[in-house]
């Protein structure tokens, strides 16, 4: 679980079936296993009208273990870049009454929130549960450009290379903690690094 | 004391008959200023001195948002009420000077939204005047749905199908015609926003139906000013200030208290903001609960009363207050 700290850092729940005529479920890597716990709980015929993407880990686990929900739709990617195009497809053509659950990684968590905030569903109405990796996804604020699965503090900027403070601040709007660079007076101190977001 | 709000001085400019039941008052500031800016869905409390009795009552301001030379209101007359709107109906005229509070807005648009799905009963088409109009304006995205007993009593409902034609759509209870509720809230698109302002049933019927088809309670926005009812007379002791009062038939609990000297906090005066939430320090008695601020466990509890629209009946209440 993640840590609490300052109000803009993200907290995340655990998924539980919400009342609504479609639910959309998005999850990768272990986060399969929150989908699965909370069939668990749900009533029957729940996944009759739902629709679960799932982006497999490393290890390639647990799409059976969704399958076997039987849901109306299982889909599977690659990666987010590649479901995205689908998911802004899906919620585009949406009507009131979609519930949308987000399970797994913080970064999959994130853009599947900042592409339904732009679909118009309010954050407070996504259900979300945290599993598996801490890997941030940073965006410098000094280059704008985005880092993905950042594990070390501090990280150096895949754009412009300068050593970052990865902050608890967080955007949803381009769903990122942002990094702040740690040597900004002095460029040759160089503190240690610690991986940190396992 | 009102929360947060200045008091101001106006004095009537128009009272226009809609039909049988509403009539519209126009109100300007007598300094011949323009009123502060407000935005759909605000309310004013109009202070109403009647004799030796103020009756304070929340009204929705109808007007267009982006015309602050006037505040108007529209009143239906409430024939077995506690007076209020019969006052304004009987003696309210032209250039009558009057005191209103600085506008509050407690069902505000969303302006995030998508689209605005409004759903309106009776005299609660009101707030929708205003946020139709500031939507309009903006170019936003709005479908109203208006039931009204008879075509003769839909307050509005021509202008509103003259401004917004299609968008808008009446239903008449007498002709038989009915919301599709279901089917209407099932076919939005993802990103709408609900309003519904209209009597209780039709708010509470809204509410469940939208909550029981999946639109997260974010996206529900509802106003319901309960108006106080009038009941039998009770006794109410308030422990910090030491006093003991008499609450009349025709008065509210808030209202006694305020002629007893005591200036409790409050904001719409209808039980739905919570300003003037109280503290029940002991009973003896039933509680008459008519707000939309408690939940039912607090209700039941009988550790908090809204003297705005609660009463009480029994033999013993004390407040802290």
């Amino acid at each position: 679980m993640a840590a609490k700290s300052i109000i803009s850092r993200p907290v995340y729940g655990t998924l539980s079936p919400q009342p609504g005529k479609h639910h959309l479920f998005v999850a990768d890597a272990e986060g399969a296993l929150a989908v699965a716990e909370m069939a668990e709980r749900t009533p029957p015929g729940f996944f009759d009208g739902a629709e679960i993407v799932f982006i497999p880990g490393p290890d390639g686990k647990h799409a059976a273990a969704l399958e076997a929900l039987k849901p109306a739709q299982f889909h599977q990617a690659p990666s987010f870049a590649s479901l995205q195009p689908r998911l802004r497809q899906t919620l585009a053509n949406a009507h009131m009454g979609l519930r949308l659950y987000l399970s797994g990684t913080e970064g999959l968590i994130g853009q599947a929130m900042q592409a339904a905030l732009e679909a118009g569903i309010d954050h407070t109405s996504i259900q979300t549960e945290h599993r598996g990796s801490l890997a941030r996804r940073m965006q410098c604020v000094h280059c704008k450009g985005i880092t993905e699965n950042v594990t070390t503090q501090p990280a150096t900027c895949a754009h412009c290379g300068l050593l970052l403070l990865v902050r608890d601040h967080y955007s949803r709007r381009i769903a990122a903690f942002q990094g702040v660079c740690i040597n900004a007076e002095d460029r040759s101190e160089i503190p240690p690094t610690e991986e940190i977001f396992r | 004391m009102s929360t947060g709000t200045t008091k101001l001085d106006v004095v009537v400019s128009d009272v226009v008959p809609v039909n049988d039941l509403v009539t519209r008052f126009h109100f300007r500031r007598r300094d011949g200023q323009l009123l502060p800016t407000f935005s759909g869905g605000a309310h004013v409390v109009v202070e109403m001195r009647d004799g030796e009795r103020t009756r304070l009552n929340p009204y929705s301001l109808m007007g267009s948002p982006l015309d602050t030379r006037e505040y108007t209101i529209s009143v239906r007359r409430d024939d077995v009420g506690r007076g209020g709107s019969l006052f304004m109906h009987r003696n309210v005229r032209p250039g009558h000077e009057m005191v209103v509070s600085y506008p509050v807005n407690l069902f505000s648009l969303d302006l995030r939204a998508k689209k605005h799905l409004m759903l309106a009963g009776g005299i609660g088409i009101t707030p929708f005047m205003a946020q139709t109009a500031q939507l309009a304006a903006e170019g936003g995205n709005f479908e109203l749905h208006y039931t009204c007993r008879t075509a003769s009593l839909g307050t509005y409902a021509d202008l509103l199908r003259e401004r917004y034609d299609r968008r808008v759509r009446l239903y008449h209870d007498d002709l038989d015609e009915r919301i599709e509720l279901d089917r209407l809230l099932s076919s939005q698109p993802l990103g709408t926003h609900l309003y519904v302002c209209g009597p209780g049933g039709m708010i509470n019927w809204v509410r469940e139906r939208a909550a029981t088809l999946g639109w997260p309670s974010e996206t529900v926005h509802f106003e319901h000013f309960a108006a106080p009812q009038p009941g039998l007379p009770f006794d109410v002791t308030l422990a910090v200030t030491g006093k003991t009062i008499r609450v009349d038939e025709q008065q509210s609990l808030l209202e006694a208290i305020e002629a007893a000297g005591v200036d409790p906090p409050y904001l719409c005066r209808g039980g739905v903001c919570g300003q003037c939430e109280t503290n029940v320090i002991s009973y003896d008695g039933k509680f008459i609960h008519n707000d939309h601020w408690l939940g039912e466990e607090d209700h039941r509890s009988g550790c908090k009363i809204m003297p705005c629209v609660s009463r009480f009946e029994g033999r013993s209440l004390v407040l802290e207050r």
